[in-house]
């Protein structure tokens, strides 16, 4: 069955939405360091004052996902392309998130 | 014996959206896992499929709640700048204050990460359908990201769990 795998629909939407995830996770975490090293960037990013600077992380972080889905959806829509080499690209992006948003990383950028 | 509006909230957050996420990946693992062509027969796979995209945009969707209903209802009542305040409360002792410094802030942003991951893996599943046990590089990269989903956000659940227990938003 797995040799029949050239049948399949292309895989070009699929990259794009691992791909994606990659792209949102790194902008959260991204913005959680930068944030934490400026407070008045971090006070930029409070669009919602109850929320605080989270408001602006996540909704950058959402927009960065679903913007990035549909720009590489477009891209890759009818492509074949290698999810074993795009799953570790996605891998690696989520990595480097779970990096900068793990508290004790992001807090080494605080000013003194 | 009523719960107030905050509790209320933070209940639906923590408990009652977290209880069905819990259920959703169990369907949703069990169907991934075992959807090999040797584990499959013809007639089964459409059925086992049905059930593997509701577990996964079930999930996909319960994630999403979670984070947006605890970041944008029950957070702000966390953080408010009042001293009675869940933050402030942590916050007033040496002996709490690792619980805001480490656990709220890991846990208000790693959360983020997993309905991303929980909706790559749900697309994958509606895109291929039954031709993902045709797929297995597709099926694994899917299973990863639902596991990876799984994982930040019991790291997120549980993290929220112990804070509340310290100092509950009531």
């Amino acid at each position: 069955m797995e040799a029949r795998a050239n049948e399949l629909r292309p895989s070009g939407p699929v990259a794009a939405v691992l791909l994606a995830s990659g792209i949102g996770a790194v902008v959260l975490g991204g913005l959680t360091i930068a944030a934490e090293a400026s407070e008045s960037f971090a006070n930029s990013l409070a669009y919602d004052l109850e929320v605080g600077p989270l408001s602006g992380k996540t909704i950058w972080a959402t927009a960065a996902f679903l913007v990035s889905w549909a720009a590489l959806t477009a891209v890759f829509r009818k492509r074949d392309v290698n999810l074993g080499t795009v799953g570790i690209v996605t891998a690696v992006l989520v990595g480097l998130a779970l990096v900068a948003t793990f508290a004790p990383f992001f807090q080494l950028f605080a000013p003194d | 014996m009523e719960l107030s509006s905050h509790e209320f909230w933070a209940l639906v957050h923590g408990a009652i959206l977290g209880g069905a996420f819990l259920l959703a990946f169990s369907g949703g693992f069990a169907g991934l896992y075992s959807l090999r062509p040797e584990w499959a027969s013809r007639e089964g796979l459409h059925e086992r499929v049905r059930r593997l995209i509701i577990g996964t945009t079930t999930m996909a969707a319960l994630v999403w709640f979670t984070v947006i209903s605890g970041t944008w209802i029950v957070y702000p009542w966390y953080r408010e700048e009042t001293p009675d305040s869940p933050k402030s409360f942590l916050l007033a002792n040496p002996d709490t204050k690792d619980w805001h410094e480490f656990a709220m802030e890991w846990k208000e942003h790693i959360a983020w990460i997993a309905p991303m991951l929980a909706t790559a893996a749900a697309f994958i599943v509606l895109y291929y359908r039954d031709d993902l046990i045709k797929n297995q590089t597709a099926r694994k990269i899917a299973m990863a990201c639902f596991i990876g989903a799984f994982v930040i956000a019991v790291i997120a659940g549980l993290l929220g769990a112990l804070i509340t227990k310290k100092a509950p938003v009531s």
